[in-house]
């Protein structure tokens, strides 16, 4: 967030508080309201999801620095997968329901906040798309 | 089947001709990758350099082109000559099938090396994907032979899952090294696994590089590789100082057939380690339909 304006930081940072994990609590569960995200200080979290017959999947690990959730963003404001901590995290905890009013009272704010979430997502969906590639995957070879 | 004498026979048919080796040690990776240690019969044992590749034949099946993997750091370069092989194929599955005492055929070395004396003084970052860490590890080896002569040495491996992964012992091993910083990741994984899940380059930003002093050694598949190129580039790391090892279908391996040409290349003569601002564009483009 250090390329936000000063002013829209110390707005966000009033709506953030820290908060601790420890290894193997549940940061969000799959279906749950999302009202919050997270920016990872330190830790490792694993996103997941119960695929049957094979049980849990990990997708995704977020380390420090990384940010975790923006189903809070866009209705109808549910978590997509579960949040399992590995190594116990230190994180900032932001209220995306306080945020949301503040963006909506601000779209300077808003515009500057969306352009944040959107280049994670692009990161995000990037990697997604080299992991369907399965480039490891068994070819055919001589 | 008459046979000449290997001297005879390398000197009738020089590159092109396979001299008698025997398979002296065999260790499974993975489900579907074998390290092979192999020993001449009777000629002295080649010298290889990091990057280099052997032809290996298995009489009445085939040959294919394989890196050496091993430690190349002993007295003069000529330590057992080891190749870890992926079962993709018929010629690849019947080495792998070879069990110690075997006989197979063997050319080389053949093809270009990583430059690792011209990176001497310069962090070193090493990034592999899949099967492409066995020609990356003599480098490793080199390095921490030569620990004083270098910078950081950043590891980076990414695999397709926690059971995909090469040479296990050794990468706990160097994690365990406080003058190395290893980093691995896989695709998938279950929640049993308590790393990373994601793809190789998104450990790049990571390693916090400083670009200017960088040399980076890539090799995997060709998509992971320019992935790579571009989070290193987006580092600060210029492409000359991007070594990549490519991969295309060898045959003769002395650049005569052209089965390996990629437009003025011949990658088992030219490369197959080439510097990135040589290949990027070649690699990027799409063949003619």
């Amino acid at each position: 967030m250090q390329e936000l304006p000063a002013s829209h930081r110390t707005t966000i940072a009033g709506c953030g508080r820290a908060a601790v994990f420890r290894a193997g609590e549940y940061v969000m569960r799959e279906g749950d309201p999302a009202d919050v995200f997270y920016i990872i200080r330190s830790g490792s979290i694993a996103l997941e999801t119960e695929v049957p017959q094979r049980g849990p999947l990990v997708l995704e690990t977020l380390q420090e620095g990384d940010l975790l959730g923006w189903s809070w963003l866009f209705p109808p404001y549910r978590t997509a997968f579960d949040a399992r901590v590995l190594e116990t995290a230190h994180t900032l905890m932001f209220d995306g329901a306080c945020l949301r009013g503040k963006c909506d009272a601000d779209p300077g704010l808003g515009y500057d906040l969306l352009r944040l979430f959107a280049r994670v997502v692009i990161e995000r969906l990037q990697s997604t798309r080299m992991q369907l590639l399965d480039v490891y995957g068994s070819v055919a070879g001589t | 089947m008459a046979l000449l004498p290997a001297p005879e026979l390398a000197a009738a048919g020089g590159a092109m001709v396979p001299l008698w080796y025997r398979v002296a040690g065999k260790r499974r990776e993975t489900h579907d990758t074998w390290t092979l240690t192999i020993e001449p019969d009777a000629e002295p044992m080649p010298r290889f350099a990091p990057g280099q590749f052997a032809m290996l034949y298995v009489f009445g099946t085939g040959e294919v082109p394989i890196s050496v993997s091993g430690d190349l750091t002993g007295d003069g370069g000529d330590g057992p000559q080891v190749h870890t092989i992926r079962a993709v194929g018929a010629v690849s599955r019947a080495l792998c099938a070879l069990e110690p005492g075997a006989w197979l055929g063997a050319r080389g070395p053949f093809g270009t090396s990583w430059p690792i004396a011209q990176a001497e003084g310069r962090d070193i970052v090493v990034v592999a994907g899949g099967i492409g860490l066995a020609p990356l590890r003599p480098v490793i080896y080199h390095v921490l032979a030569h620990r004083e002569r270098y910078g950081r040495l950043v590891v980076a491996y990414g695999g397709r899952s926690p059971a995909e992964l090469l040479y296990v012992s050794e990468l706990e091993h160097w994690r365990g090294r406080f003058d190395v910083e290893l980093d691995v990741t896989v695709d998938a994984a279950g929640a049993g696994w308590r790393g990373r899940v994601g793809v190789v380059p998104t450990l790049i930003p990571r390693a916090r590089l400083d670009g200017s002093r960088t040399t980076a050694f890539v090799c995997g598949p060709e998509v992971m590789m320019r992935f790579t190129a571009s989070a290193l580039r987006d580092a600060g790391v210029p492409d000359a100082a991007i070594q990549v090892s490519l991969e295309r279908s060898m045959k003769c391996a002395v650049g005569h057939c052209g089965h390996c040409q990629l437009r003025e290349l011949f990658i088992c003569k030219d490369g197959p380690v080439f510097s990135n601002d040589r290949v990027e564009s070649l690699i990027r483009a799409r063949p003619a339909l």
